[in-house]
C-alpha cells in the first residue's frame, strides 16, 4: 500500500500537537525548547509532503529556510537559557515570572 | 514729506529706557541714570521742535511729515505700517509732551533722590514717553493702539511703583482693568472703521504703497448722520464714534470709567504730574480730535460726548471740594478739567479742547509738581489737615503754585482763563443742539465756580493759616534747585501760555490783527461742524460779556473759598462728597462683588473644579482602571502566554473552518 498524503499530514498533526502540549505543560525550559523544535519539524514535514504531492520544489526550499532559522533560534535560545540558569540556578519557567533578570 | 528724523523722537526715549534698565541697574549712580533719562527726552524735544518749526516744518506747512519705518501688517486688504506722521495736530501734541515731559523728568531726579528703585523709575518713565509719543505720532489706528496700550502698561507699572504697599498695587490693577473696558471699545471702533472704510490709516502715504483713501478721508464725502438715538446702533459713523469714545472715556477718566484716576495717585508725584495730569489722560482728547472727521458726521455721538464731559466736570469738581489729600484734590480737579475738554469736543470746539489740553498740561503739571515739592518738604505728608502756613518755609513752591492756582481758577492773563473761557463760549454758542447748549454752559460755569473754590481751599489749607503739623518732628524745607527750576519754568508757561489762543473778541480790543495762533495752526487739520464762526458784531459782544462773566465767576469763587476756609481751614465737608458719592462702594457692590462671587463660586468651584478638573481626573482614572485589568494578562508566566497564543490560534482556525477563507 502506497503511503498517502494524509498519512504524512496526520503524523505532522500528531507531532505538532505533542509539541504544543509540551510547551504548555512542561516547566523545564529545555523541555519546552525541545517541544518548540518538534513543532517546527512537524511543519517541515508538512512542507515536504506537499512538495512531493504537488511536485513543486518550493516547499523543500521553505524547509531549508526554517531549518536555518531554527538553528539560529537554538543558538539564541540556549544562550538565554544559560543566562537564566546562571542567575537563578533553576530551569523552572514559573520561577522566571518577574519579567526581568 | 518723508523724513526719518521723526523716528528719533520716539526711539530716543526707548533707548534711554533700555540703557537705564540694563546699565543703570548695575551702575546705580543717580547722576548717570538721571542724565540718560533726561538726555534722551531732551533729544526728543529738540528734534520735535526742529521738525515742527524748521522752514518746511509740520506746524508751518500744510502737508504732514511722514516716516514709514517698516511695513508691519499687510494681510489681505488690511495695511497697517509702523509709520509715523507729524501734522499740525500731532506736532502740537509732540511739542508739549516732550517739553513738559522733560521738565517733569528733571523734577523727578530731585524728587526720587535716594530711592532704591531709582533706575527702575526712570526706565519706566522713559518707556512711557516712548509709548506716549508713539500714540501721538502713529499714522494709523493700529500703531496708535500700540502706543495706547503702552502708556496703559507704563501707567500700571508706575502707579504700582511702590509695589510693597498694597494700595499701590490695588490702584495699579484698578487702573489697568478699568482701562481694559475702554480699550475694548477702542478696538471695536477700529475694527468697525476698517470694516466701513477698508483702511486704518490717518494719512495716505502712496510712496509706501498705501491706498489713497484713508480711514478719515473716507468719511469726508459721507453725509452727516441723523441726530437720533437709533444712529448709535446703526453701524455707521455714529457707532464708530461711540465706540471710540468709550476708549477715550477709559483713558481720559470720564464717567463712568473715571474711578481709576484718583486711586492712581498712589504712584510717585512726578508720575501723577506726567501721566495722570499732563499727557496720558489727554490721549482720549487727542484721539477724538484726530478722528474729528468721524465725529462731525455723528451728531448723536458728539452730543453724548458733550453731556458726559459736562457731567464729569461738575461731578468731579464737587468731589474735589471735600478731599483732604492734596493729591486727591488735584486728581479730581484733573478729572473735572478733562470733562471740560470733552465738553469742548462734544460741541465741536476741537481747537478749544486742544488749547485747554495744552494750558492744562502747564498748570496742572505745575500744581502736581508743586504738591510733590510740598510732600517732599513735609517728608511724605499728604494730608492737608496736617499742613498750613507753608509759605513761610517754601517760598518758591508757594509762588509757583500761587500762579498755578490763578491759572486754573481762570483769572485773566493766566493760561487757564483763555482756554476755559473759550470752551464756555463755544458751549454757549454751539449750534444744532437747541437750548441744551445753554445748559451745558451753565454746568460749565458752575464747575468753574467750584474749581475756583476747591483750589482756594487747597491753597489756604496748605500755605496759609496755623501750622498744624508736629513741629518737633517736621521741619518743612524748600526743595532743591532740580525741583524748583522746573516749577519756575512751568509757572512762566502757565502765566503766558494762554496767549497762544487769545480769541478775536478780546484781541480786537487792542489790535485789529487776529493773534489766535493755536486756532490759526490747527484749523486746517480739524474737521468742522456747520457751526458758523463769523466774527459778527453781536457775537463779539456776547463773547466779551461771557468772558466778563467768567472773570466774575473766578473772582467770586476765590472770594468764597477765601472767606470760608481762611478762618476754618479744616472745616468738615459734607460726608457724601468726602466719600466721593460712594461710587467706589456702589461699583464694589454691583460689579466687583458679583464678579468675584460668581468667579469663586461658579467659575472656580463648579466649572473649574467640577467640569475641567473632573474631566481630567476622569480620564486619568479610567486609564488607571483599564491598566489594572490589563495587568492580569501580563503575569510573566511563559506557559500562560503560550496557552493564550494557542487559544488565539484555535479561535482563528475555528473561524476559518466555520466561515471559510475570506476571498478577495
Amino acid at each position: 500500500m502506497e503511503p498517502q498524503l494524509s498519512w504524512y499530514l496526520a503524523l505532522s498533526a500528531v507531532l505538532f500537537t505533542i509539541g504544543v502540549t509540551g510547551v504548555i505543560i512542561k516547566r523545564n525550559i529545555i523541555a519546552m525548547f525541545m517541544c518548540i523544535e518538534l513543532m517546527l519539524n512537524a511543519v517541515n514535514l508538512t512542507f515536504v509532503a506537499f512538495s512531493s504531492f504537488f511536485q513543486d520544489v518550493t516547499g523543500q526550499l521553505f524547509v531549508f529556510i526554517v531549518m536555518t532559522v531554527a538553528a539560529a533560534e537554538a543558538a539564541v535560545g540556549l544562550g538565554i537559557i544559560i543566562a537564566i540558569f546562571r542567575n537563578r540556578e533553576t530551569l523552572d519557567v514559573d520561577e522566571a515570572s518577574i519579567l526581568k533578570l | 514729506m518723508e523724513t526719518n528724523l521723526l523716528s528719533v523722537i520716539i526711539f530716543a526715549p526707548l533707548a534711554g529706557a533700555a540703557i537705564n534698565w540694563f546699565v543703570g541697574r548695575r551702575v546705580r549712580d543717580e547722576r548717570f541714570i538721571g542724565l540718560v533719562a533726561c538726555g534722551s527726552i531732551a533729544i526728543s524735544t529738540v528734534v520735535a521742535f526742529y521738525l515742527a518749526f524748521n522752514s518746511h516744518g509740520a506746524l508751518r506747512g500744510e502737508e504732514p511729515l511722514l516716516d514709514h519705518i517698516w511695513t508691519w501688517l499687510d494681510v489681505g486688504t488690511l495695511r497697517a505700517d509702523f509709520a509715523l506722521a507729524m501734522d499740525r495736530l500731532s506736532g502740537t501734541y509732540a511739542l508739549f509732551v516732550t517739553f513738559v515731559g522733560l521738565l517733569i523728568h528733571i523734577f523727578a531726579i530731585g524728587y526720587m533722590h535716594g530711592e532704591a528703585g531709582f533706575y527702575r523709575f526712570f526706565s519706566y518713565l522713559n518707556l512711557f514717553m516712548f509709548a506716549m509719543l508713539t500714540l501721538v505720532l502713529a499714522n494709523n489706528f493700529v500703531l496708535m493702539f500700540v502706543g495706547w496700550e503702552g502708556v496703559g502698561l507704563c501707567s500700571y507699572l508706575l502707579i504700582g511703583y511702590y509695589f510693597d504697599r498694597k494700595e499701590a498695587g490695588d490702584a495699579a490693577k484698578k487702573a489697568f482693568i478699568t482701562n481694559r473696558i475702554g480699550d475694548w471699545g477702542f478696538i471695536l471702533g477700529v475694527m468697525l472703521t476698517f470694516f466701513i472704510t477698508g483702511s486704518v490709516s490717518f494719512f495716505a502715504n502712496p510712496a509706501a504703497g498705501e491706498a489713497a483713501t484713508t480711514a478719515l478721508s473716507f468719511f469726508q464725502s459721507r453725509p452727516v448722520e441723523p441726530f437720533t438715538f437709533g444712529a448709535i446702533f446703526a453701524g455707521g459713523a455714529t457707532t464708530v464714534a461711540m465706540l471710540l469714545f468709550i476708549g477715550a472715556a477709559g483713558k481720559s477718566a470720564q464717567i463712568p470709567l473715571y474711578v481709576w484716576l484718583p486711586d492712581a495717585m498712589a504712584g510717585p508725584t512726578p508720575v501723577s504730574a506726567l501721566i495722570h495730569a499732563a499727557t496720558m489722560v489727554t490721549a482720549g482728547v487727542y484721539m477724538i480730535v484726530r478722528c474729528s472727521e468721524i465725529f462731525v458726521h455723528a451728531p448723536t455721538a458728539m452730543f453724548v460726548v458733550a453731556i458726559i464731559g459736562a457731567a464729569t466736570a461738575l461731578f468731579a469738581a464737587t468731589i474735589g471740594l471735600a478731599q483732604n489729600d492734596i493729591k486727591k484734590v488735584l486728581a479730581y480737579s484733573t478729572v473735572s478739567q478733562l470733562g471740560y475738554m470733552f465738553l469742548a469736543c462734544g460741541v465741536g470746539a476741537f481747537v478749544a479742547a486742544i488749547f485747554h489740553v495744552i494750558t492744562h498740561a502747564f498748570f496742572k503739571a505745575l500744581l502736581f509738581l508743586g504738591s510733590g515739592s510740598v510732600i517732599h518738604g513735609m517728608h511724605h505728608e499728604q494730608d492737608m489737615r496736617r499742613m498750613g502756613n507753608l509759605r513761610k518755609y517754601m517760598p518758591v513752591t508757594f509762588v509757583t503754585m500761587f500762579i498755578g492756582w490763578l491759572a486754573i481758577s481762570g483769572i485773566p492773563i493766566f493760561a487757564g482763563f483763555f482756554s476755559k473761557d473759550e470752551i464756555l463760549w463755544k458751549a454757549w454758542s454751539a449750534a444744532g443742539i437747541g437750548s441744551a447748549s445753554k445748559i451745558l454752559w451753565i454746568v460749565g460755569a458752575i464747575t468753574a465756580l467750584l474749581t475756583a473754590i476747591y483750589m482756594t481751599r487747597m491753597m489756604v489749607m496748605t500755605f496759609w493759616g496755623s501750622e498744624r503739623f508736629d513741629k518737633a518732628h517736621h521741619h518743612p524745607h524748600e526743595s532743591p534747585k532740580l525741583m524748583t527750576v522746573p516749577l519756575i519754568v512751568l509757572a512762566i508757561l502757565s502765566t503766558i501760555g494762554g496767549f497762544i489762543g487769545v480769541p478775536y473778541a478780546m484781541s480786537s480790543l487792542v489790535t485789529e490783527k487776529n493773534i489766535n495762533v493755536i486756532e490759526h495752526t490747527l484749523e486746517p487739520v480739524i474737521a468742522h461742524t456747520d457751526h458758523t464762526d463769523l466774527h459778527s458784531h453781536d457775537e463779539i459782544v456776547a463773547e466779551r460779556l461771557l468772558a466778563g462773566g467768567s472773570i466774575a465767576i473766578a473772582v467770586i469763587g476765590i472770594g468764597i473759598g477765601w472767606t470760608v476756609f481762611k478762618k476754618r481751614p479744616t472745616l468738615a465737608m459734607p460726608r457724601i462728597l468726602e466719600n466721593k458719592y460712594y461710587v467706589d462702594e456702589i461699583y464694589d457692590a454691583t460689579l466687583i462683588r458679583p464678579i468675584l462671587v460668581g468667579s469663586r463660586e461658579g467659575l472656580w468651584k463648579i466649572f473649574d473644579i467640577g467640569v475641567i478638573d473632573g474631566l481630567l481626573h476622569g480620564i486619568g482614572q479610567s486609564v488607571t482602571e483599564l491598566g489594572r485589568l490589563g495587568r492580569y494578562l501580563q503575569a510573566g508566566f511563559v506557559r500562560a502566554y503560550a496557552a493564550i497564543i494557542l487559544i488565539g490560534a484555535l479561535i482563528l482556525i475555528g473561524l476559518f473552518a466555520f466561515l471559510g477563507f475570506p476571498r478577495g
